[in-house]
């Protein structure tokens, strides 16, 4: 690993960090709490679907994975790193954490892209 | 064969630095290390807010009876455990990182810094304002 991939991972990271501030507490709230406990009247499949097949919300869904998973790959590698002060792994724990973020993001565009 | 004076004499081994060794749970001791690490954690509540979003549109992709089924699961004690944990993390990744802001951007008006409650304040108003849209567009015509 070279230090020039800092900067870039950094970016991303960043960025996931904001994108994961302002949307996923709303995310869960709703869809792992409100919803399932019947707090909000819980919306139907079809107009989930309809809302889902407008690209644009498939634009800010893949935004919504993507962005915050590289947020974690960045904070879980330097957790491993300095907390469990595992160092001496850090081309597997770099594999790890970007390659999940990518595996993540390449999986959320396929299952979105192929909701037709 | 004489050494000329001057230069340098290097040894085989370098010299032993001193480093003290740090144990794997320095984060234990003190409040804001544990803070930390917490905060440090949170990154995988994130993660796992977003593998909850992926698999609810796999369920969304593989037809109304795989959704069903999968709003059925959500509904599930040890799954509501989960998104509870997550949420409460979540929600402590959101507040940490809205009050970095003003750590990272010194505000100056006629020269003099604001406060730093007045520069995150911003981002908790934009964050009820985004959380009530996405909410409106989940729930609108349904």
């Amino acid at each position: 690993m070279r230090e020039s991939n800092e900067a870039p991972l950094w970016a991303l990271f960043s960025a996931g960090g904001v994108v994961a501030a302002f949307l996923i507490p709303v995310h869960l709230f709703l869809f792992g709490l409100a919803f399932p406990l019947g707090w909000l009247p819980t919306p139907g499949y079809e107009h989930m679907l309809t809302l889902v097949r407008n690209p644009l919300v498939k634009i800010y869904l893949l935004l919504l994975c993507s962005l915050p998973l590289f947020h974690w790959a960045h904070r879980f590698r330097y957790t491993l790193y300095d907390g469990l002060k595992v160092k001496h792994l850090n081309e597997l724990i770099f594999t790890f954490c970007y390659g999940g973020a990518v595996v993540g993001t390449v999986l959320a565009a396929y299952l979105l892209w192929s909701i037709a | 064969m004489q050494q000329p004076i001057n230069v340098p004499i290097y040894t085989e081994y370098h010299p032993r630095w001193y480093r003290p060794r740090v144990s794997v749970y320095w984060w234990l001791g003190q409040w804001r290390y544990l803070k930390f690490i917490l905060r440090e954690l949170s990154s995988v509540f994130v993660a796992l807010g977003v593998i909850l979003t992926i698999l609810q549109v796999r369920a969304l992709r593989e037809g109304s009876q795989a959704y069903a089924r999968f709003q059925h699961e959500l509904q599930t004690p040890a799954v509501i455990s989960i998104s509870l944990i997550t949420l409460f993390f979540v929600v402590f990744h959101t507040i940490t990182w809205f009050n970095l802001t003003p750590r990272a951007m010194a505000v100056r008006v006629r020269g003099k810094r604001i406060p730093e409650w007045l520069v995150a304040a911003p981002n908790y108003a934009m964050w009820i304002v985004v959380s009530g849209a996405v909410t409106w567009l989940v729930l609108r015509g349904r």
